[in-house]
């Protein structure tokens, strides 16, 4: 079975090797990885663990069934993830494109609906900030996604 | 009486001070009742939004929803992963 959480950079080839088949003849990759707005120069990922993966086990379940000829799965890095690093990584494979381009979209965006993981930007400046998609201030400025 | 352990997360934990307590609550108890005894019994949780997501044993839950012994409660800040 896939490790869904990872400590070290995520490896997109053994991803491919997950999904990839003869019966299937589009893939696609989704990656995420960190912006370096305003002086951030890492994002810092933490988890609830047994949650994240029980509903990333969830998740691709449900795209499983919704799309029963694709193979579909994904990691998500934690910890420290310096600027230009992939913190998300979600390949997808079906027997055409539009199968695989999808059930990528779907996970992706579960994952950011449902998926118990924060971020924390580390500012070159040495402060940090908690990020809150839902736009409300906290506790040392105010991001988005 | 039913205990519950609660776990805070990322900003929660660091609003409460810590990252997990385990309190009693009345055998009718609520995520909500939970989070109102949190309140009092960790000082930092006061901090805490007044209606936080919570999951109950890894699933999001109502702040309504039951609770029984052994139950595991998170607090979670709002969600930011991918």
């Amino acid at each position: 079975m896939m490790t869904y959480l990872v400590h070290a950079p995520i490896d997109v080839a053994a991803l491919l090797a997950g999904v990839q088949g003869p019966e299937r003849g589009g893939t696609c990759v989704f990656l995420g990885t960190v912006r370096g707005d305003d002086g951030v120069t890492a994002i810092d990922y933490s988890a609830y663990d047994e949650m994240a993966i029980t509903e990333i086990d969830r998740m691709l379940a449900e795209a499983r069934e919704r799309w029963p000829d694709a193979r579909v799965t994904l990691q998500h890095r934690l910890g420290t993830v310096p600027v230009g690093e992939a913190s998300i990584a979600i390949a997808a494979a079906a027997p055409h494109r539009d199968g695989a381009f999808t059930a990528c979209r779907y996970v992706i965006e579960e994952v950011k609906k449902r998926l118990p993981i924060w971020k924390k930007e580390l500012h070159a400046d040495g402060t940090t900030t908690w990020v809150d998609p839902s736009g409300k201030q906290v506790a040392g400025g105010l991001r988005d996604r | 009486m039913p205990h519950v352990t609660v776990r805070f997360f990322a900003l929660y934990a660091e609003l409460a001070g810590r990252e997990t307590t385990r309190i009693a609550v009345p055998a009718t108890a609520t995520v909500s009742d939970v989070l109102a005894q949190v309140r009092e019994s960790v000082p930092g949780a006061r901090a805490l939004p007044a209606r936080p997501l919570a999951a109950v044993n890894l699933r999001q839950v109502k702040l309504d929803a039951r609770v029984k012994d052994g139950d595991e409660v998170a607090l979670l800040p709002p969600l930011s992963g991918g």
